[in-house]
Parts: C-alpha cells; structure tokens; sequence
C-alpha cells in the first residue's frame, strides 16, 4: 500500500487532483474513526476528517514522502480535534441537527460532561456509553487511547503523531488508562 | 490493605507488553494472593476490552466527492497538461492554430515579394523562376510569390506558394510538386510540417525517458 500511497503522492505533487482522491478512500474511514472518538459528534467529526484532508492536500509539498503518509495525516487530524476541543464552544451545532435523532438539536441533547439519571444509562446503548466515557477522558489521555485501542498504533507511532517523547505517551496511557477503569468499571 | 506502587507500575507495563519476565512473574504471584491488586488488574482489563469493542464507523458514502469539491481548483497549467497528454493529435492542431496563426496570417499578408530557395544554378526572370534546360537542380525549390518553369529537373520537391508551376515537356521533379494559391492550403501546409515536428518532439521525448529508464535499470 505505501508504494500505491507515494506514487499518488507524486501524481499529485505534479498537479493531477485526481490522484488524491484515492488516497482519501484508503484513509477516510480511519480518520473520520478518530476524529469521531475524538470529538463524540458524527458532525464535528466530518467536519474535522474533512478539515484534515484538505489541509493534506493543501501541505503535501512538505510532507517528506520517505515517511509514513499515514503518521502525518493522523499528526494533522489530531491537531485538529485537540483544538476543537480546547476552543469548543458549548453553542457549537447547537442549532444544527444531530444525526440520527429525527430532528432533535442540542438543545435537546445531553452535554457529554454532565452524568445522567441512573434510568437513562440503562436506555443508553453500551457503546453510546463507552463512547461518552472516551469523550470523558480529559483531552491529552483521550488522544493516546484514541490511538492505541481505536486505531491500534504502536506507542512510537503515536509519539510521532502527537510530537511527544515516548516517555510522555506512556505516562499519559497509563493515565488514560486509569481513568477508564475508573469510568467503566461499573458498566 | 496497601500495597507497594509498583505492583501497579508492573500492570501497565504488562499492559504495553514491556515488562520482564521476573517482574511479570513477582506480579502474577501477587495477583493470586491479593484480592484488591486482582480487582484493579481485571478493571483495567475489562475497560480496555470496551474500550476495543466498539464498533469500527465508517466514513459517510459522500465523504470522499465531499473533500475532491472543497479542495482549492487545480492550477490551471496542470489541467491544460494533463488534456493535452489525453489528445496528443488535437494537441498537434492547437499548439499550430495558437502559437502560429497569428504571425502566419500576416507572413501571407505582407510577403509580397519573390522569394526562392537558394539553389546556385536557378534563373531568376522578373517573377518566374527557371530551373534552366539541361540544369540538375539538388534540393527541395519553394517559390514564393512567383511561377516556376521547370525545364530542366529538380532533384527533389518543388512548392510553388502563390504562384504557378509550369512544367516543360522536357522538365523533370524527382520529388512531390505542389501549388499553393489559397490561404487554407497555406495553412495546412504549415500544419503538416508542424504536426511533423510535434510528432518528432514526442517520439525524441519517449526515445529520451526509454534511455533514461534504461540507465535507471542499470544502475
Ligand atoms: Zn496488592
């Protein structure tokens, strides 16, 4: 596949658009995965994916092509959602609608950080529940088990990713780990 | 009951498969007699299990046609490259009517006077050109706003532009004769060489990258 990548690559640095949209089928799936554990909303997280490729294609002339196509495409969807999250807005698609929900909006939704009614846990899918305890994860834990348990990226890749010594990804794993365990012993 | 950090330590590093096999050891001896460390361990365990579980989202179907629309438009040269490597032959015609139209039609506009090859034993008489009886003329002749009498021959092609070609009995042209009176024909007699030139350019090209390949696989 890296072979398939870099020759895309290269078609594109020569101008051909096209080339680049093959790239974005073998890697949006991934991307819009993180950016949606990341963020805990499929609109945001189009949003971001979206964000993320454009910003690629807009920057591939100084991605190096002898690394990892993939690394710098994951390092530039994270930073897109870190900062998402730190400038979130509470208002942010308060009016828009949210998929899935016939119509409901956010104003009718749930904030993630507040706890519900020990009732409408029940009602919750266990995956909407493990969903919203990733979202609960304060930001630096929830991209490093984003990258290690969703994505399966080995801790080195996850340090280039993140641009963090190898050090610093494990406590933060270690810690993110934690408070999981904290969050969904219960579950 | 507290127990020491490390044993915690040694959990995660389990966790991350890095921990030695006496550490690995010492921590399951004291899995087995500890309750508390056993609970903790089966937690962390069972959080990253949900953690794994859920389920892998796709991207939207219109996901990929999204992101192609909102790129910046493709810079202009590129498109107009990569069509004319999709036409090679129209690429022929519009390179010729683009770059040479233009100074074409005035050449046929303001050239007015006689022009000829220049071949040493041609007779030139007011606006005629005479290849003489008995003369062997070397070379393609191209007349120019003038005739051209062949009495002896052309060994070669002879191109009369806006003139006209008068053959003697005894007249000979090894190569092509060929009038031009109109300015279609004009033009196409340039388009011909140019698409003979265009056809050169490409073949070199390929013959070129041929060899620079070659040598790549050498090296
Ligand atoms: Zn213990």
């Amino acid at each position: 596949m890296d072979a398939i990548i870099k020759k895309r690559i290269k078609q594109v640095l020569k101008g051909d658009q096209n080339a680049y949209a093959e790239i974005v089928e073998l890697y949006k799936d991934k991307v819009y995965q993180l950016c949606y554990r990341m963020l805990g909303n499929r609109h945001e997280a189009e949003d971001m994916a979206q964000e993320a490729f454009i910003r690629a294609y807009v920057n591939i002339a100084s991605f190096n092509i002898e690394l990892k196509f993939s690394t710098w495409l994951y390092r530039i969807a994270t930073n897109l959602c870190i900062d998402r999250i730190r400038k979130k807005k509470p208002d942010y698609y308060l009016d828009a609608e949210v998929s899935g929900t016939d119509g409901l909006t956010m104003y009718s939704q749930i904030p993630s950080d507040t706890r519900l009614p020990e009732d409408e846990v029940e009602n919750m899918e266990l995956q909407d529940i493990i969903q919203r305890e990733i979202s609960n994860l304060p930001e630096k834990y929830r991209s490093v088990i984003v990258l290690k348990y969703i994505e399966e990226l080995s801790l080195n890749e996850i340090s280039e990713i993140l641009d963090m010594p190898l050090g610093t990804v494990k406590t933060r794993i270690h810690r993110g780990r934690e408070a999981l365990r904290h969050q969904l012993r219960n579950v | 009951m507290k127990c020491p950090e490390k044993y915690i330590a040694y959990m995660h590093e389990y966790l991350d498969e890095e921990i030695s096999k006496e550490d690995a050891l010492e921590l399951k001896a004291h899995l087995i007699k500890c309750g508390d460390c056993h609970r903790h361990f089966q937690e962390l365990e069972k959080s990253l299990a949900l953690v794994k579980s859920v389920a892998h989202i796709s991207a939207p179907d219109d996901f990929t046609m999204r992101v192609m629309n909102a790129l910046p438009k493709e810079k202009k040269k590129v498109g107009v490259q990569r069509w004319f490597r999709q036409h090679p032959m129209l690429t022929a015609a519009s390179l010729f009517i683009v770059l040479m139209m233009g100074s074409l039609l005035s050449t046929w506009n303001t050239e007015k006077a006689l022009s000829v090859s220049k071949q040493p034993n041609l007779v030139i008489d007011h606006d005629t050109v005479i290849v003489p009886e008995g003369e062997v003329v070397k070379g393609d002749v191209v007349v120019r706003n003038g005739s051209l009498r062949v009495e002896g021959q052309i060994d070669g092609n002879a191109t009369v532009i806006n003139g006209e070609n008068y053959m003697a009995s005894a007249g000979q042209v090894t190569g092509d004769v060929e009038e031009i009176n109109a300015i279609f024909e004009w033009i196409w007699y340039h388009m011909k060489n140019t698409a003979k030139e265009v056809v050169n350019f490409f073949e070199d090209k390929e013959n070129a990258e041929e060899q620079s390949l070659g040598v790549a696989v050498f090296l």
